[in-house]
């Protein structure tokens, strides 16, 4: 019965959509509009031959659903290295203008891929890494199956549809211009859909768990969706143009649009890529050590105090603006503040591995683990430091904050997600163990190496660009041109670009070692396996 | 005090701001407090439970349950 309700929906939908690909004003809107009657048509046709047919099996409620998760650890593999590869795609483009191709003006040229690499690493890469270990371990830590049957499947599609949308839309030129949150208004209503559905699966297998405890890296992962809800609703308040084009305006001008903005972009990098990823080190740190957290009582004060002071931290984006000072000094402080628990948790999680630290020889995932851990420690410390007023006097606008971005971005979040890559693969598919132990540590070297080399000559070209452009002479003139600074860049520029290489090299290396675990890496013997068995997945 | 900013500022920085620092006092005490060392080691080792299937009945009431102690390579860590 449910199928007929699905058929008329996806039906309206399918309609609806061509009507919008023929009224459409822009060509992202009329693409989009294709893509999903695409969509909407093959769902309809999927639905339309299951209808009125045996209906198979429920699941019991007797196993975890991983299927959900298999798919997860594709989609952030493959992402990842898509992301990876438009990110030094378009390092290379700024070493070498030329590489903004003439014949791919407004569509490929760096304005319109930049966007396009972001998106890709933080919510593709970063998004999927998260929905994933998410249901991984909210059902391990809960004893119970992931709430809410298929919605999950729902989370995972929608999510990745949602991609799809964002990165079409850059190309093609639907973009609102807020930095990490340039989707246009459908896409970020489909977004909203989507994100609280992913609410309810959390929350649902949260409320039906077996353990007394909700261990913390639920927490982390909870106060990630939730707030990242909040944020995206807020930040994205705009009115459309028009129904039939991508085009919207904006709710909030002038100084309360800067502020809602870095609010948002400041805690998208507070809970999707710290607390979200806190969560994933919460749970992967200990399960790889195979010993308990150093403290729990330090996990819980780490929680509050986190939550607590990261959502201030956004006025240290807009020093020196028209934001009145009162608010950019409140920025800067709790950004500082922001320091300890910060550490508290690095320590937490690097402590861990008191009495094990022997690991860190003969396990290269463990390696891994940790030395993402570190990088969360010093892009950390960082961050605060280039919050004060005067520190950002200097460094903002210039690659230091770039190369201070990435630190955390391929230090902490890639390499625990790596990390977790590996740990899940085996376990997922069924496997004994990895394919590859040193094409592991092939990988950890290239992406360590890879962002040395970035952070190292990011520091230098973004402390040389920002004396640069304060440098006056005798008379009070600048003395230097803004293409002064460019030119100055150029070494600097290439070494950024063979970093990311490099990074890339470990990731497509990382996916090779992944497929050929599920593919020839020996099964778990039989009599386990059928305890690992995953009936009607 | 007529307009809607000042009201709020003005909460913000009274009454608000008092309302989520007894709160965050309180969770830190309530974390830190005597006893609760038990509680801890048993959260902390949650993620050593049920690795390959659901628990097949709630432990949520029975904290006493045998399957609740730590596995043997887990047990000696964490100084929670």
């Amino acid at each position: 019965m449910i199928n007929y309700f699905r058929l008329i929906v996806l039906g309206v939908v399918a309609v609806f959509a061509l009507i919008a690909a023929n009224y459409a004003r822009d060509l992202a809107y009329m693409v989009h509009a294709i893509l999903i009657f695409l969509v909407a048509a093959g769902m309809f046709l999927w639905t339309l031959r299951r209808t009125d047919e045996p209906v198979p099996a429920r699941v019991l409620e007797t196993s975890y659903m991983d299927g959900v998760i298999r798919y997860g650890v594709i989609a952030t593999g493959f992402w990842g290295v898509v992301g990876f590869l438009a990110g030094t795609f378009i390092a290379a483009q700024l070493a070498f203008p030329a590489l903004n191709f003439d014949w791919a003006q407004g569509y490929m040229n760096f304005g319109r891929l930049r966007p396009l690499h972001t998106s890709a690493v933080i919510f593709a890469f970063g998004g999927n890494a998260l929905i994933c270990t998410s249901f991984y371990v909210v059902q391990r830590t809960s004893a119970a199956r992931l709430w809410g049957g298929n919605l999950a499947w729902f989370v995972f599609w929608g999510y990745n549809l949602f991609i799809v949308l964002a990165a079409t839309g850059y190309i093609l030129g639907g973009t609102q211009s807020k930095e990490y949150a340039e989707p246009e208004w459908y896409v970020d209503l489909w977004l909203t859909i989507v994100w609280l559905a992913y609410l309810a699966v959390f929350v649902g297998t949260i409320v039906k768990r077996k353990e007394p405890h909700i261990y913390v890296a639920n927490w982390f992962y909870l106060s990630f969706i939730i707030t990242v809800a909040m944020l995206h609703v807020f930040n994205n308040l705009s009115i459309p143009v028009s129904i039939w084009g991508s085009k919207s305006v904006q709710v909030f001008s002038g100084v309360q649009d800067a502020m809602t903005q870095w609010w948002y972009g400041h805690n998208a990098v507070g809970f999707f890529l710290t607390a979200g990823f806190l969560g994933m080190m919460y749970y992967f740190v200990p399960k790889q050590a195979e010993r308990p957290i150093f403290s729990y009582k330090l996990s819980i004060v780490h929680f509050w105090a986190l939550i607590f002071i990261y959502i201030w931290a956004g006025p240290h984006h807009l020093h020196y603006t028209a934001l009145p000072d009162w608010a950019s000094t409140l920025g800067m402080v709790f950004s500082i503040v922001l320091w300890m628990p910060s550490w508290g948790g690095m320590i937490n999680g690097l402590m861990t591995l008191s009495g094990a630290w022997d690991k860190l020889r003969t396990d290269p995932i463990m390696r891994m683990l940790v030395i993402s851990v570190g990088f969360y420690g010093m892009s950390t410390f960082e961050g605060p430091m280039m919050s004060i007023r005067a520190v950002n006097s200097l460094s903002h606008y210039t690659d230091w904050t770039i190369g201070h971005v990435h630190s955390g971005a391929l230090g902490w979040n890639g390499m625990i997600t790596f990390g977790a890559l590996y740990f899940l693969t085996p376990r997922l598919w069924n496997r004994q163990r990895l394919y590859s132990l040193s094409l592991v540590s092939w990988h950890f070297w290239l992406a360590t190496i890879g962002i040395v080399l970035y952070a190292a000559s990011m520091w230098v070209t973004g402390i040389m660009e920002g004396l640069m452009w304060r440098e006056v002479d005798a008379n009070g003139f600048l003395v230097n041109s803004f293409a002064d600074t460019v030119s100055a860049k150029f070494p600097m520029y290439v070494v950024r670009a063979l970093g990311g290489l490099l990074y890339v090299a470990g990731g497509v290396i990382m996916c090779y070692n992944l497929w050929m675990t599920v593919k020839r890496a020996p099964a778990v013997e039989a009599s386990a396996a059928a305890a690992h068995a995953h009936p009607a997945e | 005090m007529h307009d809607t900013y000042s009201a709020l500022r003005h909460f913000a920085d009274s009454w608000g701001l008092l309302a989520m620092f007894v709160f965050f006092i309180g969770v830190i005490v309530w974390a830190l407090r005597p006893g609760s060392r038990k509680a801890h080691h048993d959260a902390a080792t949650v993620l050593f439970r049920n690795e390959d299937r659901p628990a097949a009945a709630s432990a949520r009431n029975d904290v006493s349950a045998p399957h609740r102690g730590a596995p043997a390579n887990a047990a000696s860590g964490g100084q929670d």
